[in-house]
C-alpha cells in the first residue's frame, strides 16, 4: 500500500469507529435524553408562567395549560417521536457530534456558564495538557532505557526493568496515584493532596499554581506506563539486533553502540509504534480516573463527578469527546508507522 | 499433553511462583464461605451490623511499632460483675466493668449498650466512671423512654457524642487544670488531670439501673471503648472489617476475571479461527469489523453501558467479554491462516471432512494451549477492568470487590487522610492476582506456542 492509500484508508476507517460509537452512545441513552429535555422545557413553561403572571381559575387549570404548551413544544422539537426514527437519530448525532447538548444540570464552567459545549471544552485542554506532557516523557524514557537495556541483554540492569515492567502493569494505575498521594502530600508534605489550583485563572500566576499542581499527577503516569514503555522497546529491538543484517554491520566494524541506537532503533520502529499506540489507548482510561483521583480539573474529574451526579449530558459529551481523543491518538501512531516503515515509504 | 503442559509449567521459576499465588488465592477463597460469616457479605454495605466496631481503625499489628495505641475493647454482659441490691420496692442493678488502661493513647470513642423490659414506669440508668486517682464522674443520668404498654422492650446505645454525656462532663471542670470544653468525653474521661495525657490503671465503670417494679428486668448490657487499632487489615469510616472485605473480594475478583477470560478468549478462538480458516473475502471482513471493535474506546463504551443497563455483577462480566475478544481473535486468524496449509489439514480437506470438522477437530486443538495462556493472560485485564469500573463509582453495590474498596476510600479522601490500611492492601491483591496469571499465561506462551516452538526447531 502506498502512503496516499494508507492515510485515506486508515481516516475512513477512524470515521467508521467513530460513528459506531456515536451511533451506540445515542441508542443507549436516546431516550433518557429525551425524557431530561422534556423535564427540562417544562421547568422553560413554568417559569414563563410565572414570569408572565397568567392567572388560572385554579390548579387543574394551570396544568392543563402546561400540558397543553408542553405538547405543542415537543411536537415542533420532535420529542413526541420515538427515539429511535431514523431522523431523529440522525438530528441527534449530528446535536451530539457539534456538542449541542443543552444545558448541565450541576456544573457551570469557571465563568459561570452551565451550557455543556463550554464545560467541557474548558476541561479539555486541561487533559491534553496532562496526557500529553506524561506521553512526552514516557515516549523519551522508554526509548533511551529501553535502547539501553537492549544493548546489555541479560544484565542486572536488564532483569531490573523486566520486573519492574511486569510490576507496573499489574498495578492500577488510579491506585498508584493514591499510594503517590498518601507518600508525597500526607507522609512527605512535598506536593499538594488535590491537584486543583488554589488561585483563580484571571491571576498571573495561574498558570505557575496549575504547573505545580500538575507535578503529582505527572510523576504517577509517567512511573506507572514507562516500565511497560521500556520493555517493548527492549523487545523488539533485540529481535532485530538477532537478525543477519545487523551481524553483517558488526562484520564490517561499524560501532556496537551506533547500530544499536541507529541501525536497531530504525529498524525496530515500526512495530514500536504498533504497540505504543495499544498501549496508549488503554492508558488514555488510566489517566482519565488517574485524574479524578488527583482532583485534576480535567475531562476525568469531569467524567467522575458526571456519573456520580447522573448529568446524562455532560457524560454522553465526553464520551464523543475522549472517543475523538483516543481515534487521533491511534491514527497519529498508525502514520508515524508509515512513516518510519522504509517498505512503505519505497513504493 | 496437557499434562505435560501443567509439569513443564511448574518446572518453570515464573510458572511456580504463578501457581502458588493462584493456591494462596483460592485458598483464601475457601476460608471466605468456611469460617467467615455469610452475613457479613449480604451485610457489607449495612452500617447497622458493623456498628460495633471501632472507626477507621487501624490494623492492631501497628502496635508493635511506633507508639502503642488504644486496642478495642468490647465488653458483654459475661464480663460485669452484677450486684444487685433491692430497697422500698426499688431494685438497683449495678453491672460493673474493670478496664485495665495501659496503652499511650485515647479510646476513640465509646458506646454503652443496654435492653431493659419494663412496664408503666421506666428506669432510670446512671453510668459511673470510677478512676486510678479515685475521682468519680457521673457521666449519664436519666430514665428510660416511658410507654403506655404494659411490656416494653427498650434498647438502645449511648454514644460518647450523646448530649447529656457532654453536658455531663461541665459540672467536673473544677477537677481539671486546663479548659476541657475543646476536649472530647472519650478523652476526658481517661485523663489526667493536669494534662490532656492518658491516665494509666484501673478504670471501674457501673452502669446502674433503678428498676421500679417487679415485671422490670435488664435484659442485656454492654461496654465498647473503641479502639485506634483493630483486627488483622483495620477498620474504615463505616467501622467495616477490611480483612472481611479483603477476603470476600478475593473469590469475587477470581470468578470475574476467569469467567471473562475464558469466554471472551473462545469467542476470539472461534472468531480467529474462522476467519483465518476461511481466508480470502471472508477474512477481509471479518478482520474489518475486528478492526473497528479494536478501535472502540472501552471505558467510556463500559460507562455508558453501565449507566444505561445497569450495574449487576453479570452485566458487567457481559460487558467486558464484549471489549476483550479482540486481541485474541487477530492472534489466532494468524496463526490458523498458517496451520489451514499444513499436510495433515489438507489431507482431511481432501478426504472429504466437513469444513466443521476440520476447525474442530483439526485446527482448535492445535491452539488449546496457546488458548489456555491467552485466558491467563487476559486474566488480569479483566479483573482491573472490573476495579477501574467499581472505582469510578459503576460496579455492582452490593458486593465487597476490592474496587469498590478503593472507590469507597477514594471518596472518603483516604490517601489525603493517610489511611493507608485503607488503600494499600486491594491494591495489592489486584496487582497479586493480576501477577499470578500474567506469570503463568507468559509461561505457558512461550512453552505452547506451536508456530514459536517450530522456529525454534
Amino acid at each position: 500500500m502506498g502512503l496516499g492509500r494508507t492515510l485515506l484508508f486508515r481516516s475512513f476507517n477512524m470515521f467508521l469507529v467513530l460513528f459506531a460509537t456515536l451511533f451506540i452512545t445515542v441508542i443507549l441513552l436516546g431516550p433518557t435524553l429525551d425524557k431530561l429535555l422534556v423535564e427540562a422545557m417544562r421547568n422553560q413553561v413554568i417559569d414563563e408562567i410565572n414570569q408572565r403572571t397568567l392567572k388560572f381559575q385554579n390548579s387543574e387549570e394551570r396544568l392543563s395549560y402546561i400540558n397543553k404548551e408542553l405538547q405543542l413544544r415537543s411536537k415542533t422539537f420532535g420529542l413526541d417521536q420515538n427515539s429511535f426514527t431514523p431522523s431523529k437519530l440522525f438530528y441527534r448525532i449530528i446535536s451530539v457530534m457539534t456538542l449541542d447538548l443543552g444545558k448541565s444540570h450541576f456544573f457551570t464552567t469557571d465563568y459561570g456558564s452551565s451550557n455543556v459545549r463550554d464545560i467541557i471544552f474548558e476541561k479539555v485542554p486541561k487533559t491534553l495538557l496532562l496526557f500529553t506532557t506524561s506521553t512526552l516523557c514516557v515516549t523519551v524514557i522508554g526509548i533511551v532505557l529501553g535502547t539501553y537495556v537492549a544493548g546489555k541483554e541479560g544484565s542486572w540492569w536488564d532483569k531490573l526493568n523486566s520486573i519492574f515492567a511486569i510490576f507496573s502493569n499489574s498495578f492500577p494505575s488510579w491506585w498508584v496515584a493514591m499510594i503517590m498521594i498518601l507518600v508525597f502530600a500526607f507522609t512527605l508534605h512535598i506536593f499538594p493532596a488535590r491537584a486543583t489550583p488554589i488561585s483563580s485563572p484571571s491571576d498571573s500566576t495561574y498558570i505557575l499554581d496549575l504547573l505545580y499542581h500538575m507535578a503529582l499527577p505527572l510523576i504517577t503516569l509517567i512511573i506507572v506506563s514507562f516500565g511497560s514503555w521500556a520493555y517493548i522497546v527492549r523487545y523488539f529491538l533485540i529481535n532485530i539486533l538477532n537478525e543477519d543484517f545487523i551481524f553483517a554491520k558488526r562484520t564490517i566494524g561499524i560501532s556496537r553502540r551506533k547500530i544499536l541506537y541507529s541501525h536497531g532503533l530504525r529498524n525496530a520502529g515500526p512495530p514500536i509504534a504498533t504497540a505504543v499506540a495499544l498501549s496508549l489507548a488503554s492508558s488514555f482510561g488510566g489517566s482519565i480516573i488517574t485524574e479524578a483521583v488527583f482532583d485534576w480539573p480535567g475531562m476525568g474529574k469531569l467524567y467522575y463527578d458526571a456519573i456520580g451526579l447522573f448529568d446524562i449530558p455532560i457524560i454522553i459529551g465526553l464520551t464523543y469527546i475522549s472517543t475523538v481523543i483516543f481515534l487521533v491518538t491511534i491514527f497519529i501512531t498508525d502514520i508515524s508507522y508509515t512513516l518510519l516503515d522504509p517498505r512503505v515509504k519505497g513504493s | 499433553m496437557q499434562k505435560k503442559l501443567l509439569i513443564d509449567l511448574l518446572r518453570s521459576r515464573r510458572g511456580f511462583i504463578g501457581i502458588s499465588i493462584i493456591v494462596f488465592l483460592l485458598l483464601v477463597s475457601a476460608i471466605a464461605p468456611l469460617f467467615i460469616p455469610i452475613k457479613s457479605y449480604i451485610l457489607w454495605n449495612d452500617p447497622d451490623y458493623w456498628i460495633n466496631n471501632p472507626k477507621t481503625a487501624a490494623p492492631f499489628w501497628t502496635n508493635i511499632f511506633g507508639s502503642k495505641e488504644f486496642e478495642h475493647i468490647s465488653l458483654k454482659k459475661n464480663d460485669a460483675k452484677i450486684v444487685s441490691e433491692s430497697s422500698d420496692g426499688i431494685k438497683i442493678v449495678n453491672y460493673e466493668f474493670k478496664i485495665n488502661m495501659q496503652s499511650g493513647s485515647f479510646p476513640d470513642d465509646f458506646m454503652f449498650l443496654y435492653t431493659a423490659k419494663y412496664g408503666n414506669i421506666p428506669p432510670v440508668l446512671q453510668i459511673d466512671i470510677n478512676r486510678p486517682d479515685n475521682n468519680n464522674f457521673t457521666v449519664y443520668y436519666s430514665s428510660l423512654p416511658s410507654s403506655s404498654n404494659i411490656n416494653t422492650t427498650f434498647s438502645d446505645r449511648i454514644f460518647s457524642t450523646n448530649k447529656n454525656v457532654k453536658e455531663a462532663m461541665f459540672q467536673y471542670q473544677s477537677l481539671f487544670k486546663y479548659p476541657i470544653a475543646n476536649y472530647e468525653p472519650q478523652v476526658l474521661l481517661f485523663s489526667d488531670t493536669d494534662k490532656p495525657s492518658v491516665l494509666k490503671g484501673t478504670y471501674q465503670i457501673s452502669e446502674k439501673f433503678f428498676l421500679f417494679d417487679n415485671s422490670s428486668i435488664v435484659d442485656d448490657i454492654g461496654l465498647i471503648l473503641g479502639g485506634k487499632v483493630f483486627g488483622i487489615m483495620g477498620t474504615d469510616d463505616l467501622r467495616r472489617d477490611l480483612i472481611v472485605g479483603i477476603i470476600w473480594g478475593t473469590p469475587i475478583a477470581l470468578f470475574i476475571g476467569l469467567t471473562v477470560a475464558i469466554f471472551s478468549i473462545s469467542i476470539g478462538l472461534i472468531y480467529g479461527v474462522i476467519a483465518g480458516y476461511r481466508g480470502k473475502r471472508t477474512d477481509e471482513t471479518m478482520m474489518r469489523i475486528n478492526d473497528i471493535f479494536y478501535a472502540l474506546p472501552t471505558l467510556p463504551l463500559l460507562i455508558l453501558l453501565s449507566i444505561t443497563f445497569g450495574r449487576s455483577i453479570f452485566l458487567i462480566i457481559g460487558f467486558l467479554m464484549f471489549f476483550s475478544w479482540m486481541g485474541t481473535a487477530k492472534i489466532i486468524r494468524s496463526i490458523a491462516l498458517q496451520i489451514r496449509n499444513f499436510q495433515y489439514v489438507e489431507a482431511a480437506k481432501l478426504m472429504g471432512q466437513s469444513d466443521l470438522k476440520v476447525i474442530f477437530k483439526h485446527i482448535i486443538p492445535q491452539l488449546l494451549p496457546l488458548t489456555f495462556a491467552s485466558v491467563a493472560i487476559s486474566v488480569p485485564g479483566a479483573i482491573l477492568g472490573e476495579a477501574a469500573l467499581s472505582f469510578i463509582g459503576l460496579g455492582d453495590p452490593s458486593l465487597p470487590t476490592w474496587g469498590q474498596l478503593l472507590h469507597d476510600a477514594n471518596t472518603a479522601d483516604a490517601a489525603p487522610r493517610g489511611i493507608w490500611w485503607w488503600i494499600v492492601p486491594p491494591g495489592m491483591m489486584i496487582a497479586l492476582t493480576g501477577l499470578a496469571f500474567f506469570l503463568i499465561g507468559n509461561t505457558l506462551d512461550s512453552i505452547a506456542n506451536p508456530l514459536r516452538n517450530k522456529n525454534k526447531k
